[in-house]
């Protein structure tokens, strides 16, 4: 990678930490208010405002930066050739700080408490809109950089299959661009106009379904790069070999395919859109669970082949031999284990008759924390560790401390996520400043252990800010690192030629045909009815 | 494509799982009617206040004998914030709001929807347990979301 590539990266790389250790302080105090903790500005303006921050830097910021920048790490080093379009590359990074920085300001000023949900008919300022559209244009331009490259490659080797990692990130491109086409269309017809007073009126429920179009998705935008880093990265670190290439390709071929049809599942208490449609997105949720599994079993497999090249024997012997003292490898392989128990939690969400037990209910920021707070974030944080010394050409500094904030995220996390877990099961509700409800009996029952959630939002909170301080420690240090080079998994039998599922066009083709299949005709259904839209209400 | 035997059984294994995952799901709902509130009716949220559908509010007897219960949710409130109803009944709840998106949660069973302007959502449950039920706004509606709740109180049934 040249300087100035590596720049492109580390640019777009400190944008999202920047982003996620502002978030990372909005957390804690959330967390801490939620147990009733006497903070001297604890209001519930700053609460919400807070929440809202935090979701917004968090989900849609930190995720798409960090995702933008390990794109171009894996682009330019798997490919192995001088990146295309990086002018392209530069607009559309600052086209999203512009974006970023306008929302971000909104929300700060208080004039855009809506959360990062910002379901109408609460109304927030028209730079908030205008900001996070930009955000996501800004992510468009990143994807279009990713495909000319792809391009450009596979023109210099006509008939061979992409590595794998550019595999998995073209598929993330393709995930991206069907989820964004639903919330674009949200922002573009809906909320951007009616903010600016050019439309009367908004129809709740068809912008929370164009929103959810986008919002389910949009976790596998944030797991899929993940993923590359777990069949890409993680053998090779862990000192093994992937145990089948050719799977990893099927699997991000599922996650074309049905990543997007799934959204009604997180509309399944809503008015006014049929059982069976929701139903059908049921089957298709538990269908997406296949390629999940099979990423388990592949994962597994490969570690236990770095364990046993490591010397392991036994049945279990080869996981004490893997690298746990090994920043990188520590936090993906605990992103990983995370990743199983939210997995379980995820079925229920999706489960049609189950859903109405959970829904709303803190049980849902319990699970995503699992999701995208660790299965995403800690491997993009172990991705951190992995690459801030090759984009810098300096070693990791505070070493003791990077060693052990993956086991302060897991174990931070563990008691945060089962704690909100349980508090959702109790029915308490998410998202409140307060849970006591003037003090009604049944809200002891939940009150009680909002004191331990609290304790596990500050473990994470000193994760979080450990995890920066390496960062920084690292980029102002001198010292020069020797070995500069990124370094993939290599599989046990490498492909040497395309096969179907190399055939990416064919597959997203296929994918439209799917999206038009579980929204069209609902969408069109809704349309049919007498529809009474909702004028804006500003939050005060 | 070369797949290892041990993968392929884990993928007929994570298969049958899923499909039997689906099929429980599709029995429960059309054996025993196990489905999340999507009823599709829509009202001008301006009118709700004097809709004949919504008048008089809280718990009305039908003419079927069966008992629907009334609510309109609105910035932070329910109306009514006390609702009485006797266990071991049907009981349908009518509910739209006339300002921004709600919730509505009885705590404690699984009676849970959203209540959205412009639309009037409905759900039919039996409560067996009597007693005080606290119900709460789980949605998101404003800087005083967290104190939007009202009462359930559910009578012992008459002998």
């Amino acid at each position: 990678m040249t300087a100035r590539e590596a720049r492109l990266a580390l640019a777009h790389l400190w944008f999202a930490v920047g982003a996620f250790g502002l978030a990372a302080m909005m957390g804690v105090m959330q967390g801490q208010s939620r147990a009733n903790t006497a903070l001297p500005f604890r209001s519930p303006k700053l609460f919400y405002l807070s929440v809202t921050a935090h979701g917004v830097l968090m989900a849609l910021v930190f995720t798409t930066f960090f995702i933008m920048g390990l794109g171009y790490v894996l682009c330019r080093t798997t490919f192995d050739r001088p990146l295309v379009a990086p002018r392209l590359a530069w607009v559309s990074f600052w086209v999203a700080v512009a974006g970023t920085v306008a929302a971000a300001a909104m929300i700060l000023l208080g004039k855009a408490t809506v959360l990062y949900t910002f379901y109408p008919p609460l109304q927030a300022h028209p730079l908030f809109y205008i900001g996070a559209t930009l955000l996501v244009v800004g992510s468009w331009g990143w994807g279009a950089v990713m495909l000319l490259n792809t391009r450009a490659w596979r023109r210099e080797h006509p008939g061979a299959p992409l590595p794998l990692a550019m595999h998995g990130i073209v598929a993330t491109v393709v995930v991206w661009y069907l989820a964004t086409a639903g919330v674009a269309a949200e922002m573009l017809f809906l909320l951007i106009p009616w903010s600016l007073g050019l439309r009367e009126t908004v129809d709740p429920v068809l912008a929370r379904m164009l929103f959810w179009w986008f919002g389910h998705p949009l976790v596998y935008f944030w797991l899929l790069p993940a993923y590359v880093v777990w069949y890409a990265v993680l053998p090779r670190q862990a000192g093994g070999k992937l145990f089948s290439d050719s799977l990893g390709r099927v699997v991000f071929v599922l996650f074309i395919l049905l990543s997007t049809p799934v959204g009604l599942h997180h509309q399944f208490l809503d008015p006014g859109i049929s059982g069976d449609w929701k139903l059908a997105h049921t089957f298709a949720t538990y269908a997406i669970l296949f390629p999940s599994l099979v990423t388990a079993f592949t994962i597994v497999a490969s570690l236990e082949i770095a364990g046993r090249m490591r010397g392991g024997t036994g049945l279990f012997g080869w996981i004490r031999r893997l690298p746990w003292d090994q920043p990188f490898f520590t936090a993906v392989a605990l992103a990983i284990l995370t990743f199983v128990v939210g997995g379980f939690g995820g079925m229920i969400n999706a489960a049609y008759g189950m859903n109405a037990m959970i829904h709303n209910t803190a049980w849902v920021q319990g699970h995503f924390h699992l999701t995208v707070g660790t299965a995403s974030a800690l491997t993009f944080m172990g991705a951190a560790y992995w690459m801030w010394p090759r984009l810098t050409g300096k070693p990791l500094r505070l070493l003791a401390l990077a060693k052990v904030q993956p086991y302060l995220w897991f174990v931070g996390m563990l008691i945060f996520s089962t704690v909100n877990h349980i508090t959702g099961l109790l029915g308490m509700p998410r998202r409140v400043y307060d849970a006591s409800y003037g003090g009604e009996p049944i809200t002891h029952t939940w009150q009680d252990w909002t004191g331990l959630s609290a304790l596990g939002g500050s473990i994470l909170f000193v994760s979080a800010m450990s995890f920066v301080l390496v960062l920084v420690a690292t980029a102002v240090g001198n010292a020069r690192e020797t070995d500069l080079s990124f370094e993939y998994s290599e599989a046990l039998e490498r492909p040497t030629a395309r096969t179907t599922w190399d055939r990416l066009g064919l597959w997203t083709a296929v994918a439209v045909v799917l999206v038009l299949l579980a929204y069209a005709w609902p969408i069109w259904d809704l349309l049919q009815l007498e529809r009474f839209g909702s004028r804006g209400f500003a939050v005060p | 494509m070369r797949v290892d035997p041990y993968e392929r059984a884990w993928m007929w294994a994570s298969a049958v799982m899923i499909v039997a995952f689906v099929a429980t799901i599709a029995y429960g709902a059309v054996t025993q009617s196990y489905h999340p509130p999507s009823h599709v009716e829509t009202i001008d949220p301006k009118q709700v206040w004097s809709s004949p559908s919504f008048q008089p509010l809280g718990v009305v007897e039908r003419a079927d004998g069966s008992i629907e219960v009334r609510v309109i949710a609105h910035m932070f409130a329910f109306q009514k914030p006390e609702i009485e109803v006797p266990a071991g009944r049907r009981v349908t709840f009518r509910l739209s709001s006339v300002d921004v998106i709600h919730g509505f949660q009885i705590v404690g069973t699984n009676a849970n929807t959203m209540v959205m302007p412009g639309y009037v959502s409905e759900f039919t449950t039996v409560f067996e347990k009597p007693g005080e039920y606290l119900i709460v706004c789980n949605e998101y509606c404003g800087l005083s979301h967290h104190v939007m709740h009202a009462k359930l109180i559910v009578t012992p049934r008459a002998r």
